[in-house]
């Protein structure tokens, strides 16, 4: 934010920025612990069809025993259906990731451009806009969010909405007081009195100067997507078909895994959680801490 | 601006901006000021929940695209029944009409019918608020007592051990979804693990069969149901008080009038408690009642997890349908609980800080 702007005029100045960001960044610890989590779990994802098939996920054709303890062959266990509780929980990445970062993109372009609009203009524009995204932040979310999925069906798509339909305002908020902040200095009245226009100034002068912020909003809105995803998918809003640690969960509840004391099955899944949104939280607070040193000592 | 704006910038920049001096003196606020004050925040509350009552129908009476077959899913239905539907639906009335009718049954209670249980949807959730009070309030008394202490206590020395414990605990805390917490903790003292005994019921609210009323049997019956819903609940809330508080300390704690009480020769202990955590609580306090109303809601998974017979079970068993009627009406609830806490901490805020008070 701030650094991006104030950086020395020597050698082109946001790729110097830019350099000492990743020093810093390389210097945390825990920034890096974050991120290596980050890039196991994608690559984990992505890799994922590779070892595990069609067959080793369909209740019909598995092939251990109904919530066998862990073994050698399965060794996390298996589920009420025999499968490899390890196979589902490795398939299971896909949908959770899939499903918070759509969403967070969704989240961020909607709240990008309407904390923009709303910190560029003022007048009857800002206060319409910031009164609807007030009014959205006070309505609670997670009742919100059942509301949405439930009345747009079961699935992925309807998760995917009610997540980014509740998480927008946080986001719009931030970047409305940012480019409120962008646009009182004195290059934006430069770039006016040489005739930049609304859309110029917000996309060329304004956009590039939050773009920092939307970034580390994005890496925390990711982790609180993905606990959205899991919370919605446990209460059964999720794609029955599908494999995912929200339903993961959700079966080992509702089909008695849990009265059973099958702790295989249900430890898991919430580690799984518990570490990807670790993982996001450490990269972006570890990012909001070097571009703003004042929050480092608060977090 | 609306009502919750004001809040929220207050809460974003409350920490930092205000509950700085130790001014705590009461200034002279005429009767009068209060009351328009009152008004004011009153009718913004009135217009968030006109603005919840927009959304609420947009979502449950707008966008199902056709309540009548949902209604009628899996039943051989003739088209004279359809028509009736309809009609009774009041789907063939003008989309304004029909919402002017939906607000005016919410405000004189009138929430529809649930398809599920085949009652008043306002009758299920009166039987079904008082445990949820029950069970929220328990939970939040005991994080915030744990919260605050946890919090003056790692702010006013942050980077001690307790400080980064306690900080690592909160943000592990916040990484875990509050059912799973849920669904472990029942693993360990209902089911058993290992040397562990079955210690407490795994859900309800009571054992079936149980006498009722008032008699003590039944209050420590009650009390054994209520321990593991609360526990989670408190583990989940509590790392984010031990946050606020935390940060609201370490604002302090460079201020010219800690240095002043520490030359008058107060001991440490006394410069916190007297001087720094009266001053912090300010932001804290509002911070804690905003998020009351949203805590509620949270209150949804844990209560699915114990069967906790709460808004919230009630919120999981519509969902299971989908009970739409129901549904509306839980979102309607939750939603004005929230709008009715902001107001409670607008109103509180103005009371404990004098500045905000001469504005």
């Amino acid at each position: 934010m701030t650094t991006l702007a104030q950086a020395a005029p020597a050698a082109p100045p946001r790729f110097q920025a830019l350099r000492r960001f990743a020093r810093a960044y390389i210097r945390t610890p825990s920034a890096m612990a974050g991120l290596a989590i980050l890039v196991a779990v994608t690559l984990l994802a992505l890799t994922a069809p590779l070892f595990i098939h069609a067959s080793d996920l369909s209740v019909v054709g598995a092939t251990g025993q109904s919530l066998a303890p862990p073994s050698a062959r399965f060794p996390l266990g298996t589920d009420q259906a025999g499968r490899s509780v390890l196979t589902l929980l490795i398939w299971g990445t896909r949908p959770s990731l899939a499903i918070g970062v759509i969403a967070t993109l969704l989240t961020m372009v909607v709240g990008a451009a309407i904390g923009l609009l709303a910190g560029h203009f003022d007048g009857v524009v800002s206060r319409v806009l910031m009164a609807v995204t007030d009014w959205f932040i006070a309505l609670p979310s997670l009742p919100l969010a059942i509301a949405l999925a439930a009345v747009l069906g079961q699935g992925d798509t309807s998760i995917t909405i009610a997540i980014a339909v509740t998480s927008w305002p946080g986001t719009a908020r931030l970047i409305r007081a940012q480019t409120l902040a962008v646009e009182a200095r004195p290059f934006i009245e430069r770039a006016q009195a040489l005739g930049a226009g609304h859309t110029q100034i917000m996309t060329r002068q304004v956009l590039p100067n939050v773009a920092p912020l939307i970034l580390v909003s994005s890496t925390l809105t990711v982790a609180g997507a993905i606990l959205s995803e899991t919370t919605l998918t446990f209460l059964g809003l999720g794609n029955p078909t599908d494999v995912s640690w929200g339903s993961m969960l959700n079966q080992a509840f509702g089909q008695g895994a849990v009265t059973q004391g099958a702790w295989w099955y249900v430890i898991p899944p919430g580690i799984a959680i518990l570490v990807v949104v670790l993982g996001f939280t450490l990269v972006g607070r570890a990012v909001e801490n070097i571009l703003n040193p004042r929050m480092a000592r608060k977090s | 601006m609306a009502q919750p704006a004001a809040l929220t910038e207050l809460e974003l920049s409350g920490s930092a901006s205000l509950g700085r001096g130790a001014d705590t003196g009461r200034g002279d606020s005429a009767p009068r000021d209060f009351l328009s004050y009152l008004a004011r925040k009153t009718g913004a509350a009135v217009v968030s929940f006109v603005m919840l009552m927009v959304v609420g129908f947009v979502i449950f009476a707008l966008m199902p695209s056709d309540p009548v077959a949902t209604l009628t899913r899996g039943r051989i239905t003739s088209a004279k029944q359809k028509a009736f539907l309809i009609h009774q639906l009041g789907l063939n009335q003008p989309v304004w009409e029909r919402f002017v009718h939906f607000v005016l049954n919410t405000f004189q209670g009138k929430l529809g019918y649930s398809w599920q249980f085949q009652q008043p949807v306002s009758t299920l959730v009166a039987q079904r608020l008082w445990p949820t009070m029950l069970l929220m309030g328990t939970s939040t008394i005991l994080s915030i007592v744990l919260g605050m202490w946890l919090g003056i206590h790692s702010g006013w020395r942050p980077g001690s051990l307790l400080d980064r414990v306690s900080t690592g605990t909160s943000l592990t805390l916040w990484s875990v979804p509050t059912f799973w917490l849920g669904l472990i903790l029942l693993v360990l003292f209902s089911v058993g693990f290992g040397p562990i005994p079955p210690l407490f019921p795994a859900g309800g609210m009571s054992t079936p069969g149980s006498p009722g009323g008032l008699s003590p049997a039944h209050f420590l019956d009650v009390l054994r149901h209520l321990v593991l819903p609360c526990l989670t609940l408190v583990l989940v809330i509590f790392a984010q008080y031990v946050t606020i508080m935390r940060s609201s300390i370490i604002d302090e704690l460079g201020s010219p009038y800690l240095l002043t009480a520490r030359a008058k020769g107060l001991r440490d202990a006394e410069v916190r408690r007297r001087h720094a955590v009266p001053n912090a609580m300010l932001p804290s306090v509002t911070v804690i009642f905003l998020q009351l109303g949203t805590l509620i809601s949270g209150a949804i998974t844990v209560e699915t997890v114990y069967s906790w017979p709460g808004l919230g079970y009630l919120t999981f068993q519509a969902l299971q349908i989908p009970d739409l009627p129901l549904l509306e009406g839980t979102f309607v609830i939750f939603g004005a609980s929230v709008i009715v806490f902001n107001l409670f901490a607008d109103l509180l805020y103005r009371h404990l800080d004098p500045r905000v008070r001469r504005q």
